[in-house]
């Protein structure tokens, strides 16, 4: 089948198999690396992306249900060379170890903040039981979510 | 101030690695993508013992399939074991086959059966489903108790026990005759339970053979590199290294697991001269379950005796180690000479004996993970002086001071073989006391209590050996390989600095610690500096990174190699600025002529070794790049205090950590922002072991906890702030005084978490609880304790 989406801003055209995961799409169609795969059962979060405006695991759903969407994923948040607040504040705060889960944390995290602005320590804590870090002990994480909703305006 | 400026050694330098993981370029295996590439689909046993015979014809002429291999289409080596062990009765352990694809018989489930190569990983899927499998069962051992039995069945049919070696460590008449006198004597059983490392990153693997070359190179998910390429090369392939070339990427989190050689990389190499192309395998996560190699697993009674006052007289220890069905890499190692030699902890005991067994299982083989052994110890150790205290009378604190090693007694020689060189105990538990606000605890738990609620507070003084190791001593207690480390250290003609380590980073930030290094002791900022790491092509050699030693052996390498580069410098600016040698001394990267104000700065100097107009050629060669093996000569000990605090709700049984306060003394701390950063991730992992992680099996060897929804991985919602302090001596034995951080935090807080569960239990006269404290086994536990009442 056929699927038009946009994804960082650009158009985006292709034929894909109906049992296409978004995340397949992402990774091997588009080769945007930066999306990772941790697991198979949605749990680990290591794939989130944001479509038409919420954080999502993109191997949860199929392309084909992201049809006509905008996506953006970690690659799509700088602006230029400027980092996003959510990204400046995990360097700052070394909120990343081995950066495999860190793509999706960022992503979610900084839907977290948008939805709640003056997020609370224990709010970041349990609005990240989706992500899974093995590095970090999420202690830097939630330092680091902290951090950037201060820069995002909370 | 570091010679380096704000770069230099005890600055929290913000790392250099982050950009790239933080915009999603990072390069992890699963990234890369070789032209022409392959997809392979492992087909695994389902049984966790059988005979079996397969037929894959309706298979191999599946859409896409480009080929299938079975165990017969691969004759070559056994998947090595690097560590021999000796039986106490001088008998080297009993060392059974390990083919990459099984042959006849399975013996565990996630054991390769079948290897499926096809144009697309979902044909390779779909071609699996057609593969026809037969399994003839055979009984299971899964209980390491049953494995000694020889009745209830062997693992190796061709070998004549379950059991890998029975092995002991230290005098165990004098523990007997210590026993047999003392005053008191405290008992406890203890499992040290299975765990899971799960690395967020999968292991991954790209076998690219070259036929025009002869040239093979496999991309894979790797802690050590150069170590595969030797173990895959020398043992299971028969590839020189020269024709062999490995490369572990950006790794995603290895914590052990990725250290071992494993099937599927000899597999994807083998089978990309087999069909000429690049072969790409990739675990998921259900895969990742059954064959990564597991972690602990130790049965095990322990005996300590104490005079009157609670001083300690004599450990004893006796346990069972699971290997699982086959030897990984280190597996002998762990319950052996990462383990036993750890028995003295902290303390003084004078006699100390261990014996040890280490059982065939039909289980996914155990190996290192995250502390390998140490944990293991340190568990039991801190588990028996905390009900000894209990018993006795002492309070938990006290026990503790009565018996550590005092100050003065260093360097220490344990009756378990270890020579510890420095360490201050009181000073970590005094620290850690205060960080906890010990003082304040009787205050809160009678709040808890006002709420209904049990709360304790549990301790852990504890003790490890890591920057593993000296080669001779290894060596004479059956290592088959050296553990030093490699680098070299290339100034380039206008003065940057490119470091090649055999140390691998997957998640430590070596590119930012190590180059810290450089810009202390060459006076450059770090932005000038450049860490590789992961090419056998790019690094002369290496051992690679566990066991905390990838500063204190790989950088230690490192500053041997900036000496050579700074003794060269000297001459070079000796011969421009015509003195001689001896005056000239290094300061904020300046090479000056003493008491003078000449100088050379070592961009100078290294444009003039690639450009020698003016250059001593009789003496030197040009060019400003030097290369160094260093091999350490001791281990080196970290140790410290952990404190936890939990609070119990008797309804539920749910443990909530209130407090973990951990102060280490992992010596010299080079960039204190990352050394809390390694500590919060182990303390994580070992709060995890404690109240939520088990690799469970059932009686036929099926994993019950083979995905996220049935293993408990911590999430963010399972802690609190961490409260992290450091207390500072000195490694005596290398010249940074670093001992190492990597694994403190996962040794050090197991026991501490269980300490405080029981110590909040303790009302209703529980004394112990096994790992992991789940609210189910709390809840009970409670219960069980108001019926007896
Ligand atoms: S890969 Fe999507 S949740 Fe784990
Ligand atoms: S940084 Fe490694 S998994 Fe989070």
């Amino acid at each position: 089948m056929e699927i038009s989406l946009k994804i960082n801003g650009k158009d985006v055209k292709a034929e894909v198999k109906p049992n296409t995961l978004l995340s397949t799409f992402i990774r091997e169609n588009l080769q945007l690396t930066g999306t990772h795969i941790g697991c198979d059962t949605s749990q680990c979060g290591a794939c989130a992306v944001h479509l038409n405006g919420d954080a999502v695991k993109s191997c949860a759903i199929l392309v084909a249900q992201a049809n006509g969407a905008e996506i953006t994923t970690i690659e799509g948040i700088a602006n230029g060379d400027e980092l996003h607040p959510m990204q400046q504040a995990f360097h700052e705060n070394h909120g990343l170890q081995c950066g495999y889960c860190t793509p999706g944390m960022v992503m979610s995290s900084i839907k977290l903040v948008e939805n709640n602005p003056n997020i609370s320590e224990e709010e970041i804590r349990k609005g990240l039981e989706g992500n899974i870090c093995r590095c970090t002990g999420y202690h830097n994480i939630v330092k680091s979510v902290k951090q950037a909703a201060t820069v995002m305006g909370g | 101030m570091p010679d380096g400026g704000s770069t230099g050694i005890g600055a929290s330098v913000k790392r250099k690695e982050d950009y790239r993981f933080l915009v999603g370029e990072g390069n992890y295996t699963d990234d890369i993508n070789r032209p022409n590439q392959t997809y392979t689909y492992m087909l695994r046993s389902s049984s966790a013992h059988a005979k079996f015979s397969i037929d894959t014809s309706k298979a191999s002429k599946a859409n896409g399939v480009v080929k299938i291999f079975v165990g017969t289409d691969m004759e070559v080596g056994s998947i090595p074991c690097g560590w021999q062990v000796d039986s106490k009765d001088g008998t080297p352990m009993r060392e059974p086959a390990h083919p990459p694809i099984a042959k006849d018989k399975v013996r565990y489930v996630g054991e390769i059966i079948a290897v499926i190569i096809a144009e697309s990983l979902e044909d390779a899927k779909n071609a699996a489903e057609l593969v026809d499998v037969n399994y003839d069962d055979i009984p299971v051992i899964i209980d390491m108790q049953d494995a000694l039995d020889n009745s209830k069945g062997l693992v190796h049919d061709e070998i004549d026990s379950n059991v890998c070696y029975d092995w002991e460590l230290g005098d165990s008449e004098a523990v007997d005759k210590a026993i047999s006198e003392a005053a008191h004597i405290t008992s406890l059983d203890i499992r040290n339970n299975r765990l899971i490392p799960n690395a967020m990153e999968t292991r991954s693997a790209i076998g690219d053979y070259e036929h025009a070359t002869g040239q093979y190179t496999l991309y894979t998910t790797s802690q050590n590199p150069h170590v595969i390429r030797l173990l895959m090369g020398a043992f299971v392939l028969g590839l020189p290294e020269h024709k062999l070339r490995v490369i572990a990427p950006d790794v995603g989190g290895g914590f052990g697991s990725k250290i071992f050689h494993y099937a599927e990389e000899a597999i994807v190499t083998w089978a990309s001269n087999k069909i000429r192309r690049p072969v790409k395998w990739t675990s998921d996560r259900s895969e990742a379950f059954i064959s990564d190699a597991h972690g602990r697993d130790h049965v095990t009674s322990v005996k300590l005796a104490l005079d009157k006052d609670g001083k300690f007289l004599a450990l004893k220890v006796d346990t069972l180690a699971n290997m699982g069905a086959y030897l990984s890499t280190f597996a002998s190692s762990v319950p052996t000479y990462l383990y036993a030699t750890l028995l003295a902890g902290t303390y003084t005991t004078p006699a100390i004996h261990c014996n040890v067994k280490s059982i065939f299982t039909n289980t996914v083989p155990v190996d290192a993970y995250r502390g390998a052994g140490r944990p293991e110890a340190t568990y039991l150790i801190e588990r028996i002086v905390d009900k000894a205290a209990r018993e006795m009378g002492i309070s938990q604190v006290e026990i503790r001071r009565k018996n550590f090693i005092p100050v003065d007694a260093f360097p220490y020689q344990t009756p378990v073989a270890l020579q510890y060189d420095s360490g201050n105990y009181n000073a970590t538990l005094d620290a850690a006391l205060k960080k906890a606000d010990y003082e304040g605890f009787a205050a809160r738990k009678a709040d808890s209590a006002k709420r209904g609620m049990l709360r304790g507070i549990g301790f852990s003084t504890y003790l490890e050996a890591c920057g593993i190791a000296p080669s001779a001593v290894v060596g004479s207690l059956g290592a088959r390989a050296g553990l030093f480390e490699c680098a070299e250290v290339r100034v380039h003609p206008t003065g940057s600095v490119t470091v090649f380590t055999g140390s691998h980073s997957h998640g430590q930030g070596h590119e930012t610690t190590f180059a810290q290094l450089v810009s202390e002791k060459l006076g450059i900022s770090t932005d000038m500096v450049e860490i590789s790491h992961g090419d056998t092509n790019n690094i002369p050699f290496g051992m690679g990174t566990y066991g905390s030693r990838s500063l204190a052996v790989g950088g230690e390498a490192i500053v041997k190699a900036m000496d050579k580069v700074i003794a060269k410098a000297k001459k070079i600016a000796a011969h421009i600025m015509e003195a001689s040698a001896d005056d000239i001394e290094l300061n904020n990267g300046n090479f000056e002529i003493a008491g003078t104000d000449k100088s050379m700065s070592l961009a100078d100097i290294s444009l003039a070794a690639y450009v020698p107009h003016n250059y001593p050629h009789e003496e030197l060669e040009p060019g400003l790049d030097e290369k160094a093996f260093y091999d350490p000569l001791n281990f080196t000990y970290p140790g410290g205090c952990h404190i936890c605090e939990v609070e119990i709700n008797p309804n539920t049984g749910e443990v909530k950590v209130e407090g973990m306060t951990a102060v280490d003394d992992v010596g010299k701390v080079i960039n204190p922002m990352i050394v809390e950063g390694q500590i919060h991730g182990g303390l994580a992992q070992g709060i995890g072991q404690a109240l939520l992680e088990n690799a469970a099996y059932d009686n036929n060897g099926q994993l019950l906890s083979g995905s996220y929804m049935d293993y408990a991985m911590p999430r963010a919602d399972n802690f609190v702030d961490f409260k992290v302090g450091n207390e500072v001596t000195l490694c005596t034995h290398n010249s940074l005084g670093v001992k190492g951080c990597g694994e403190v935090g996962a040794i050090g807080s197991p026991p501490a978490v269980i300490n405080a569960v029981v110590d909040a239990l303790s009302e209703l006269g529980v004394d112990d609880i096994s790992m992991p404290a789940t609210s189910e086994k709390v809840w009970n536990a409670i219960n069980q304790a108001k019926n007896k009442n």
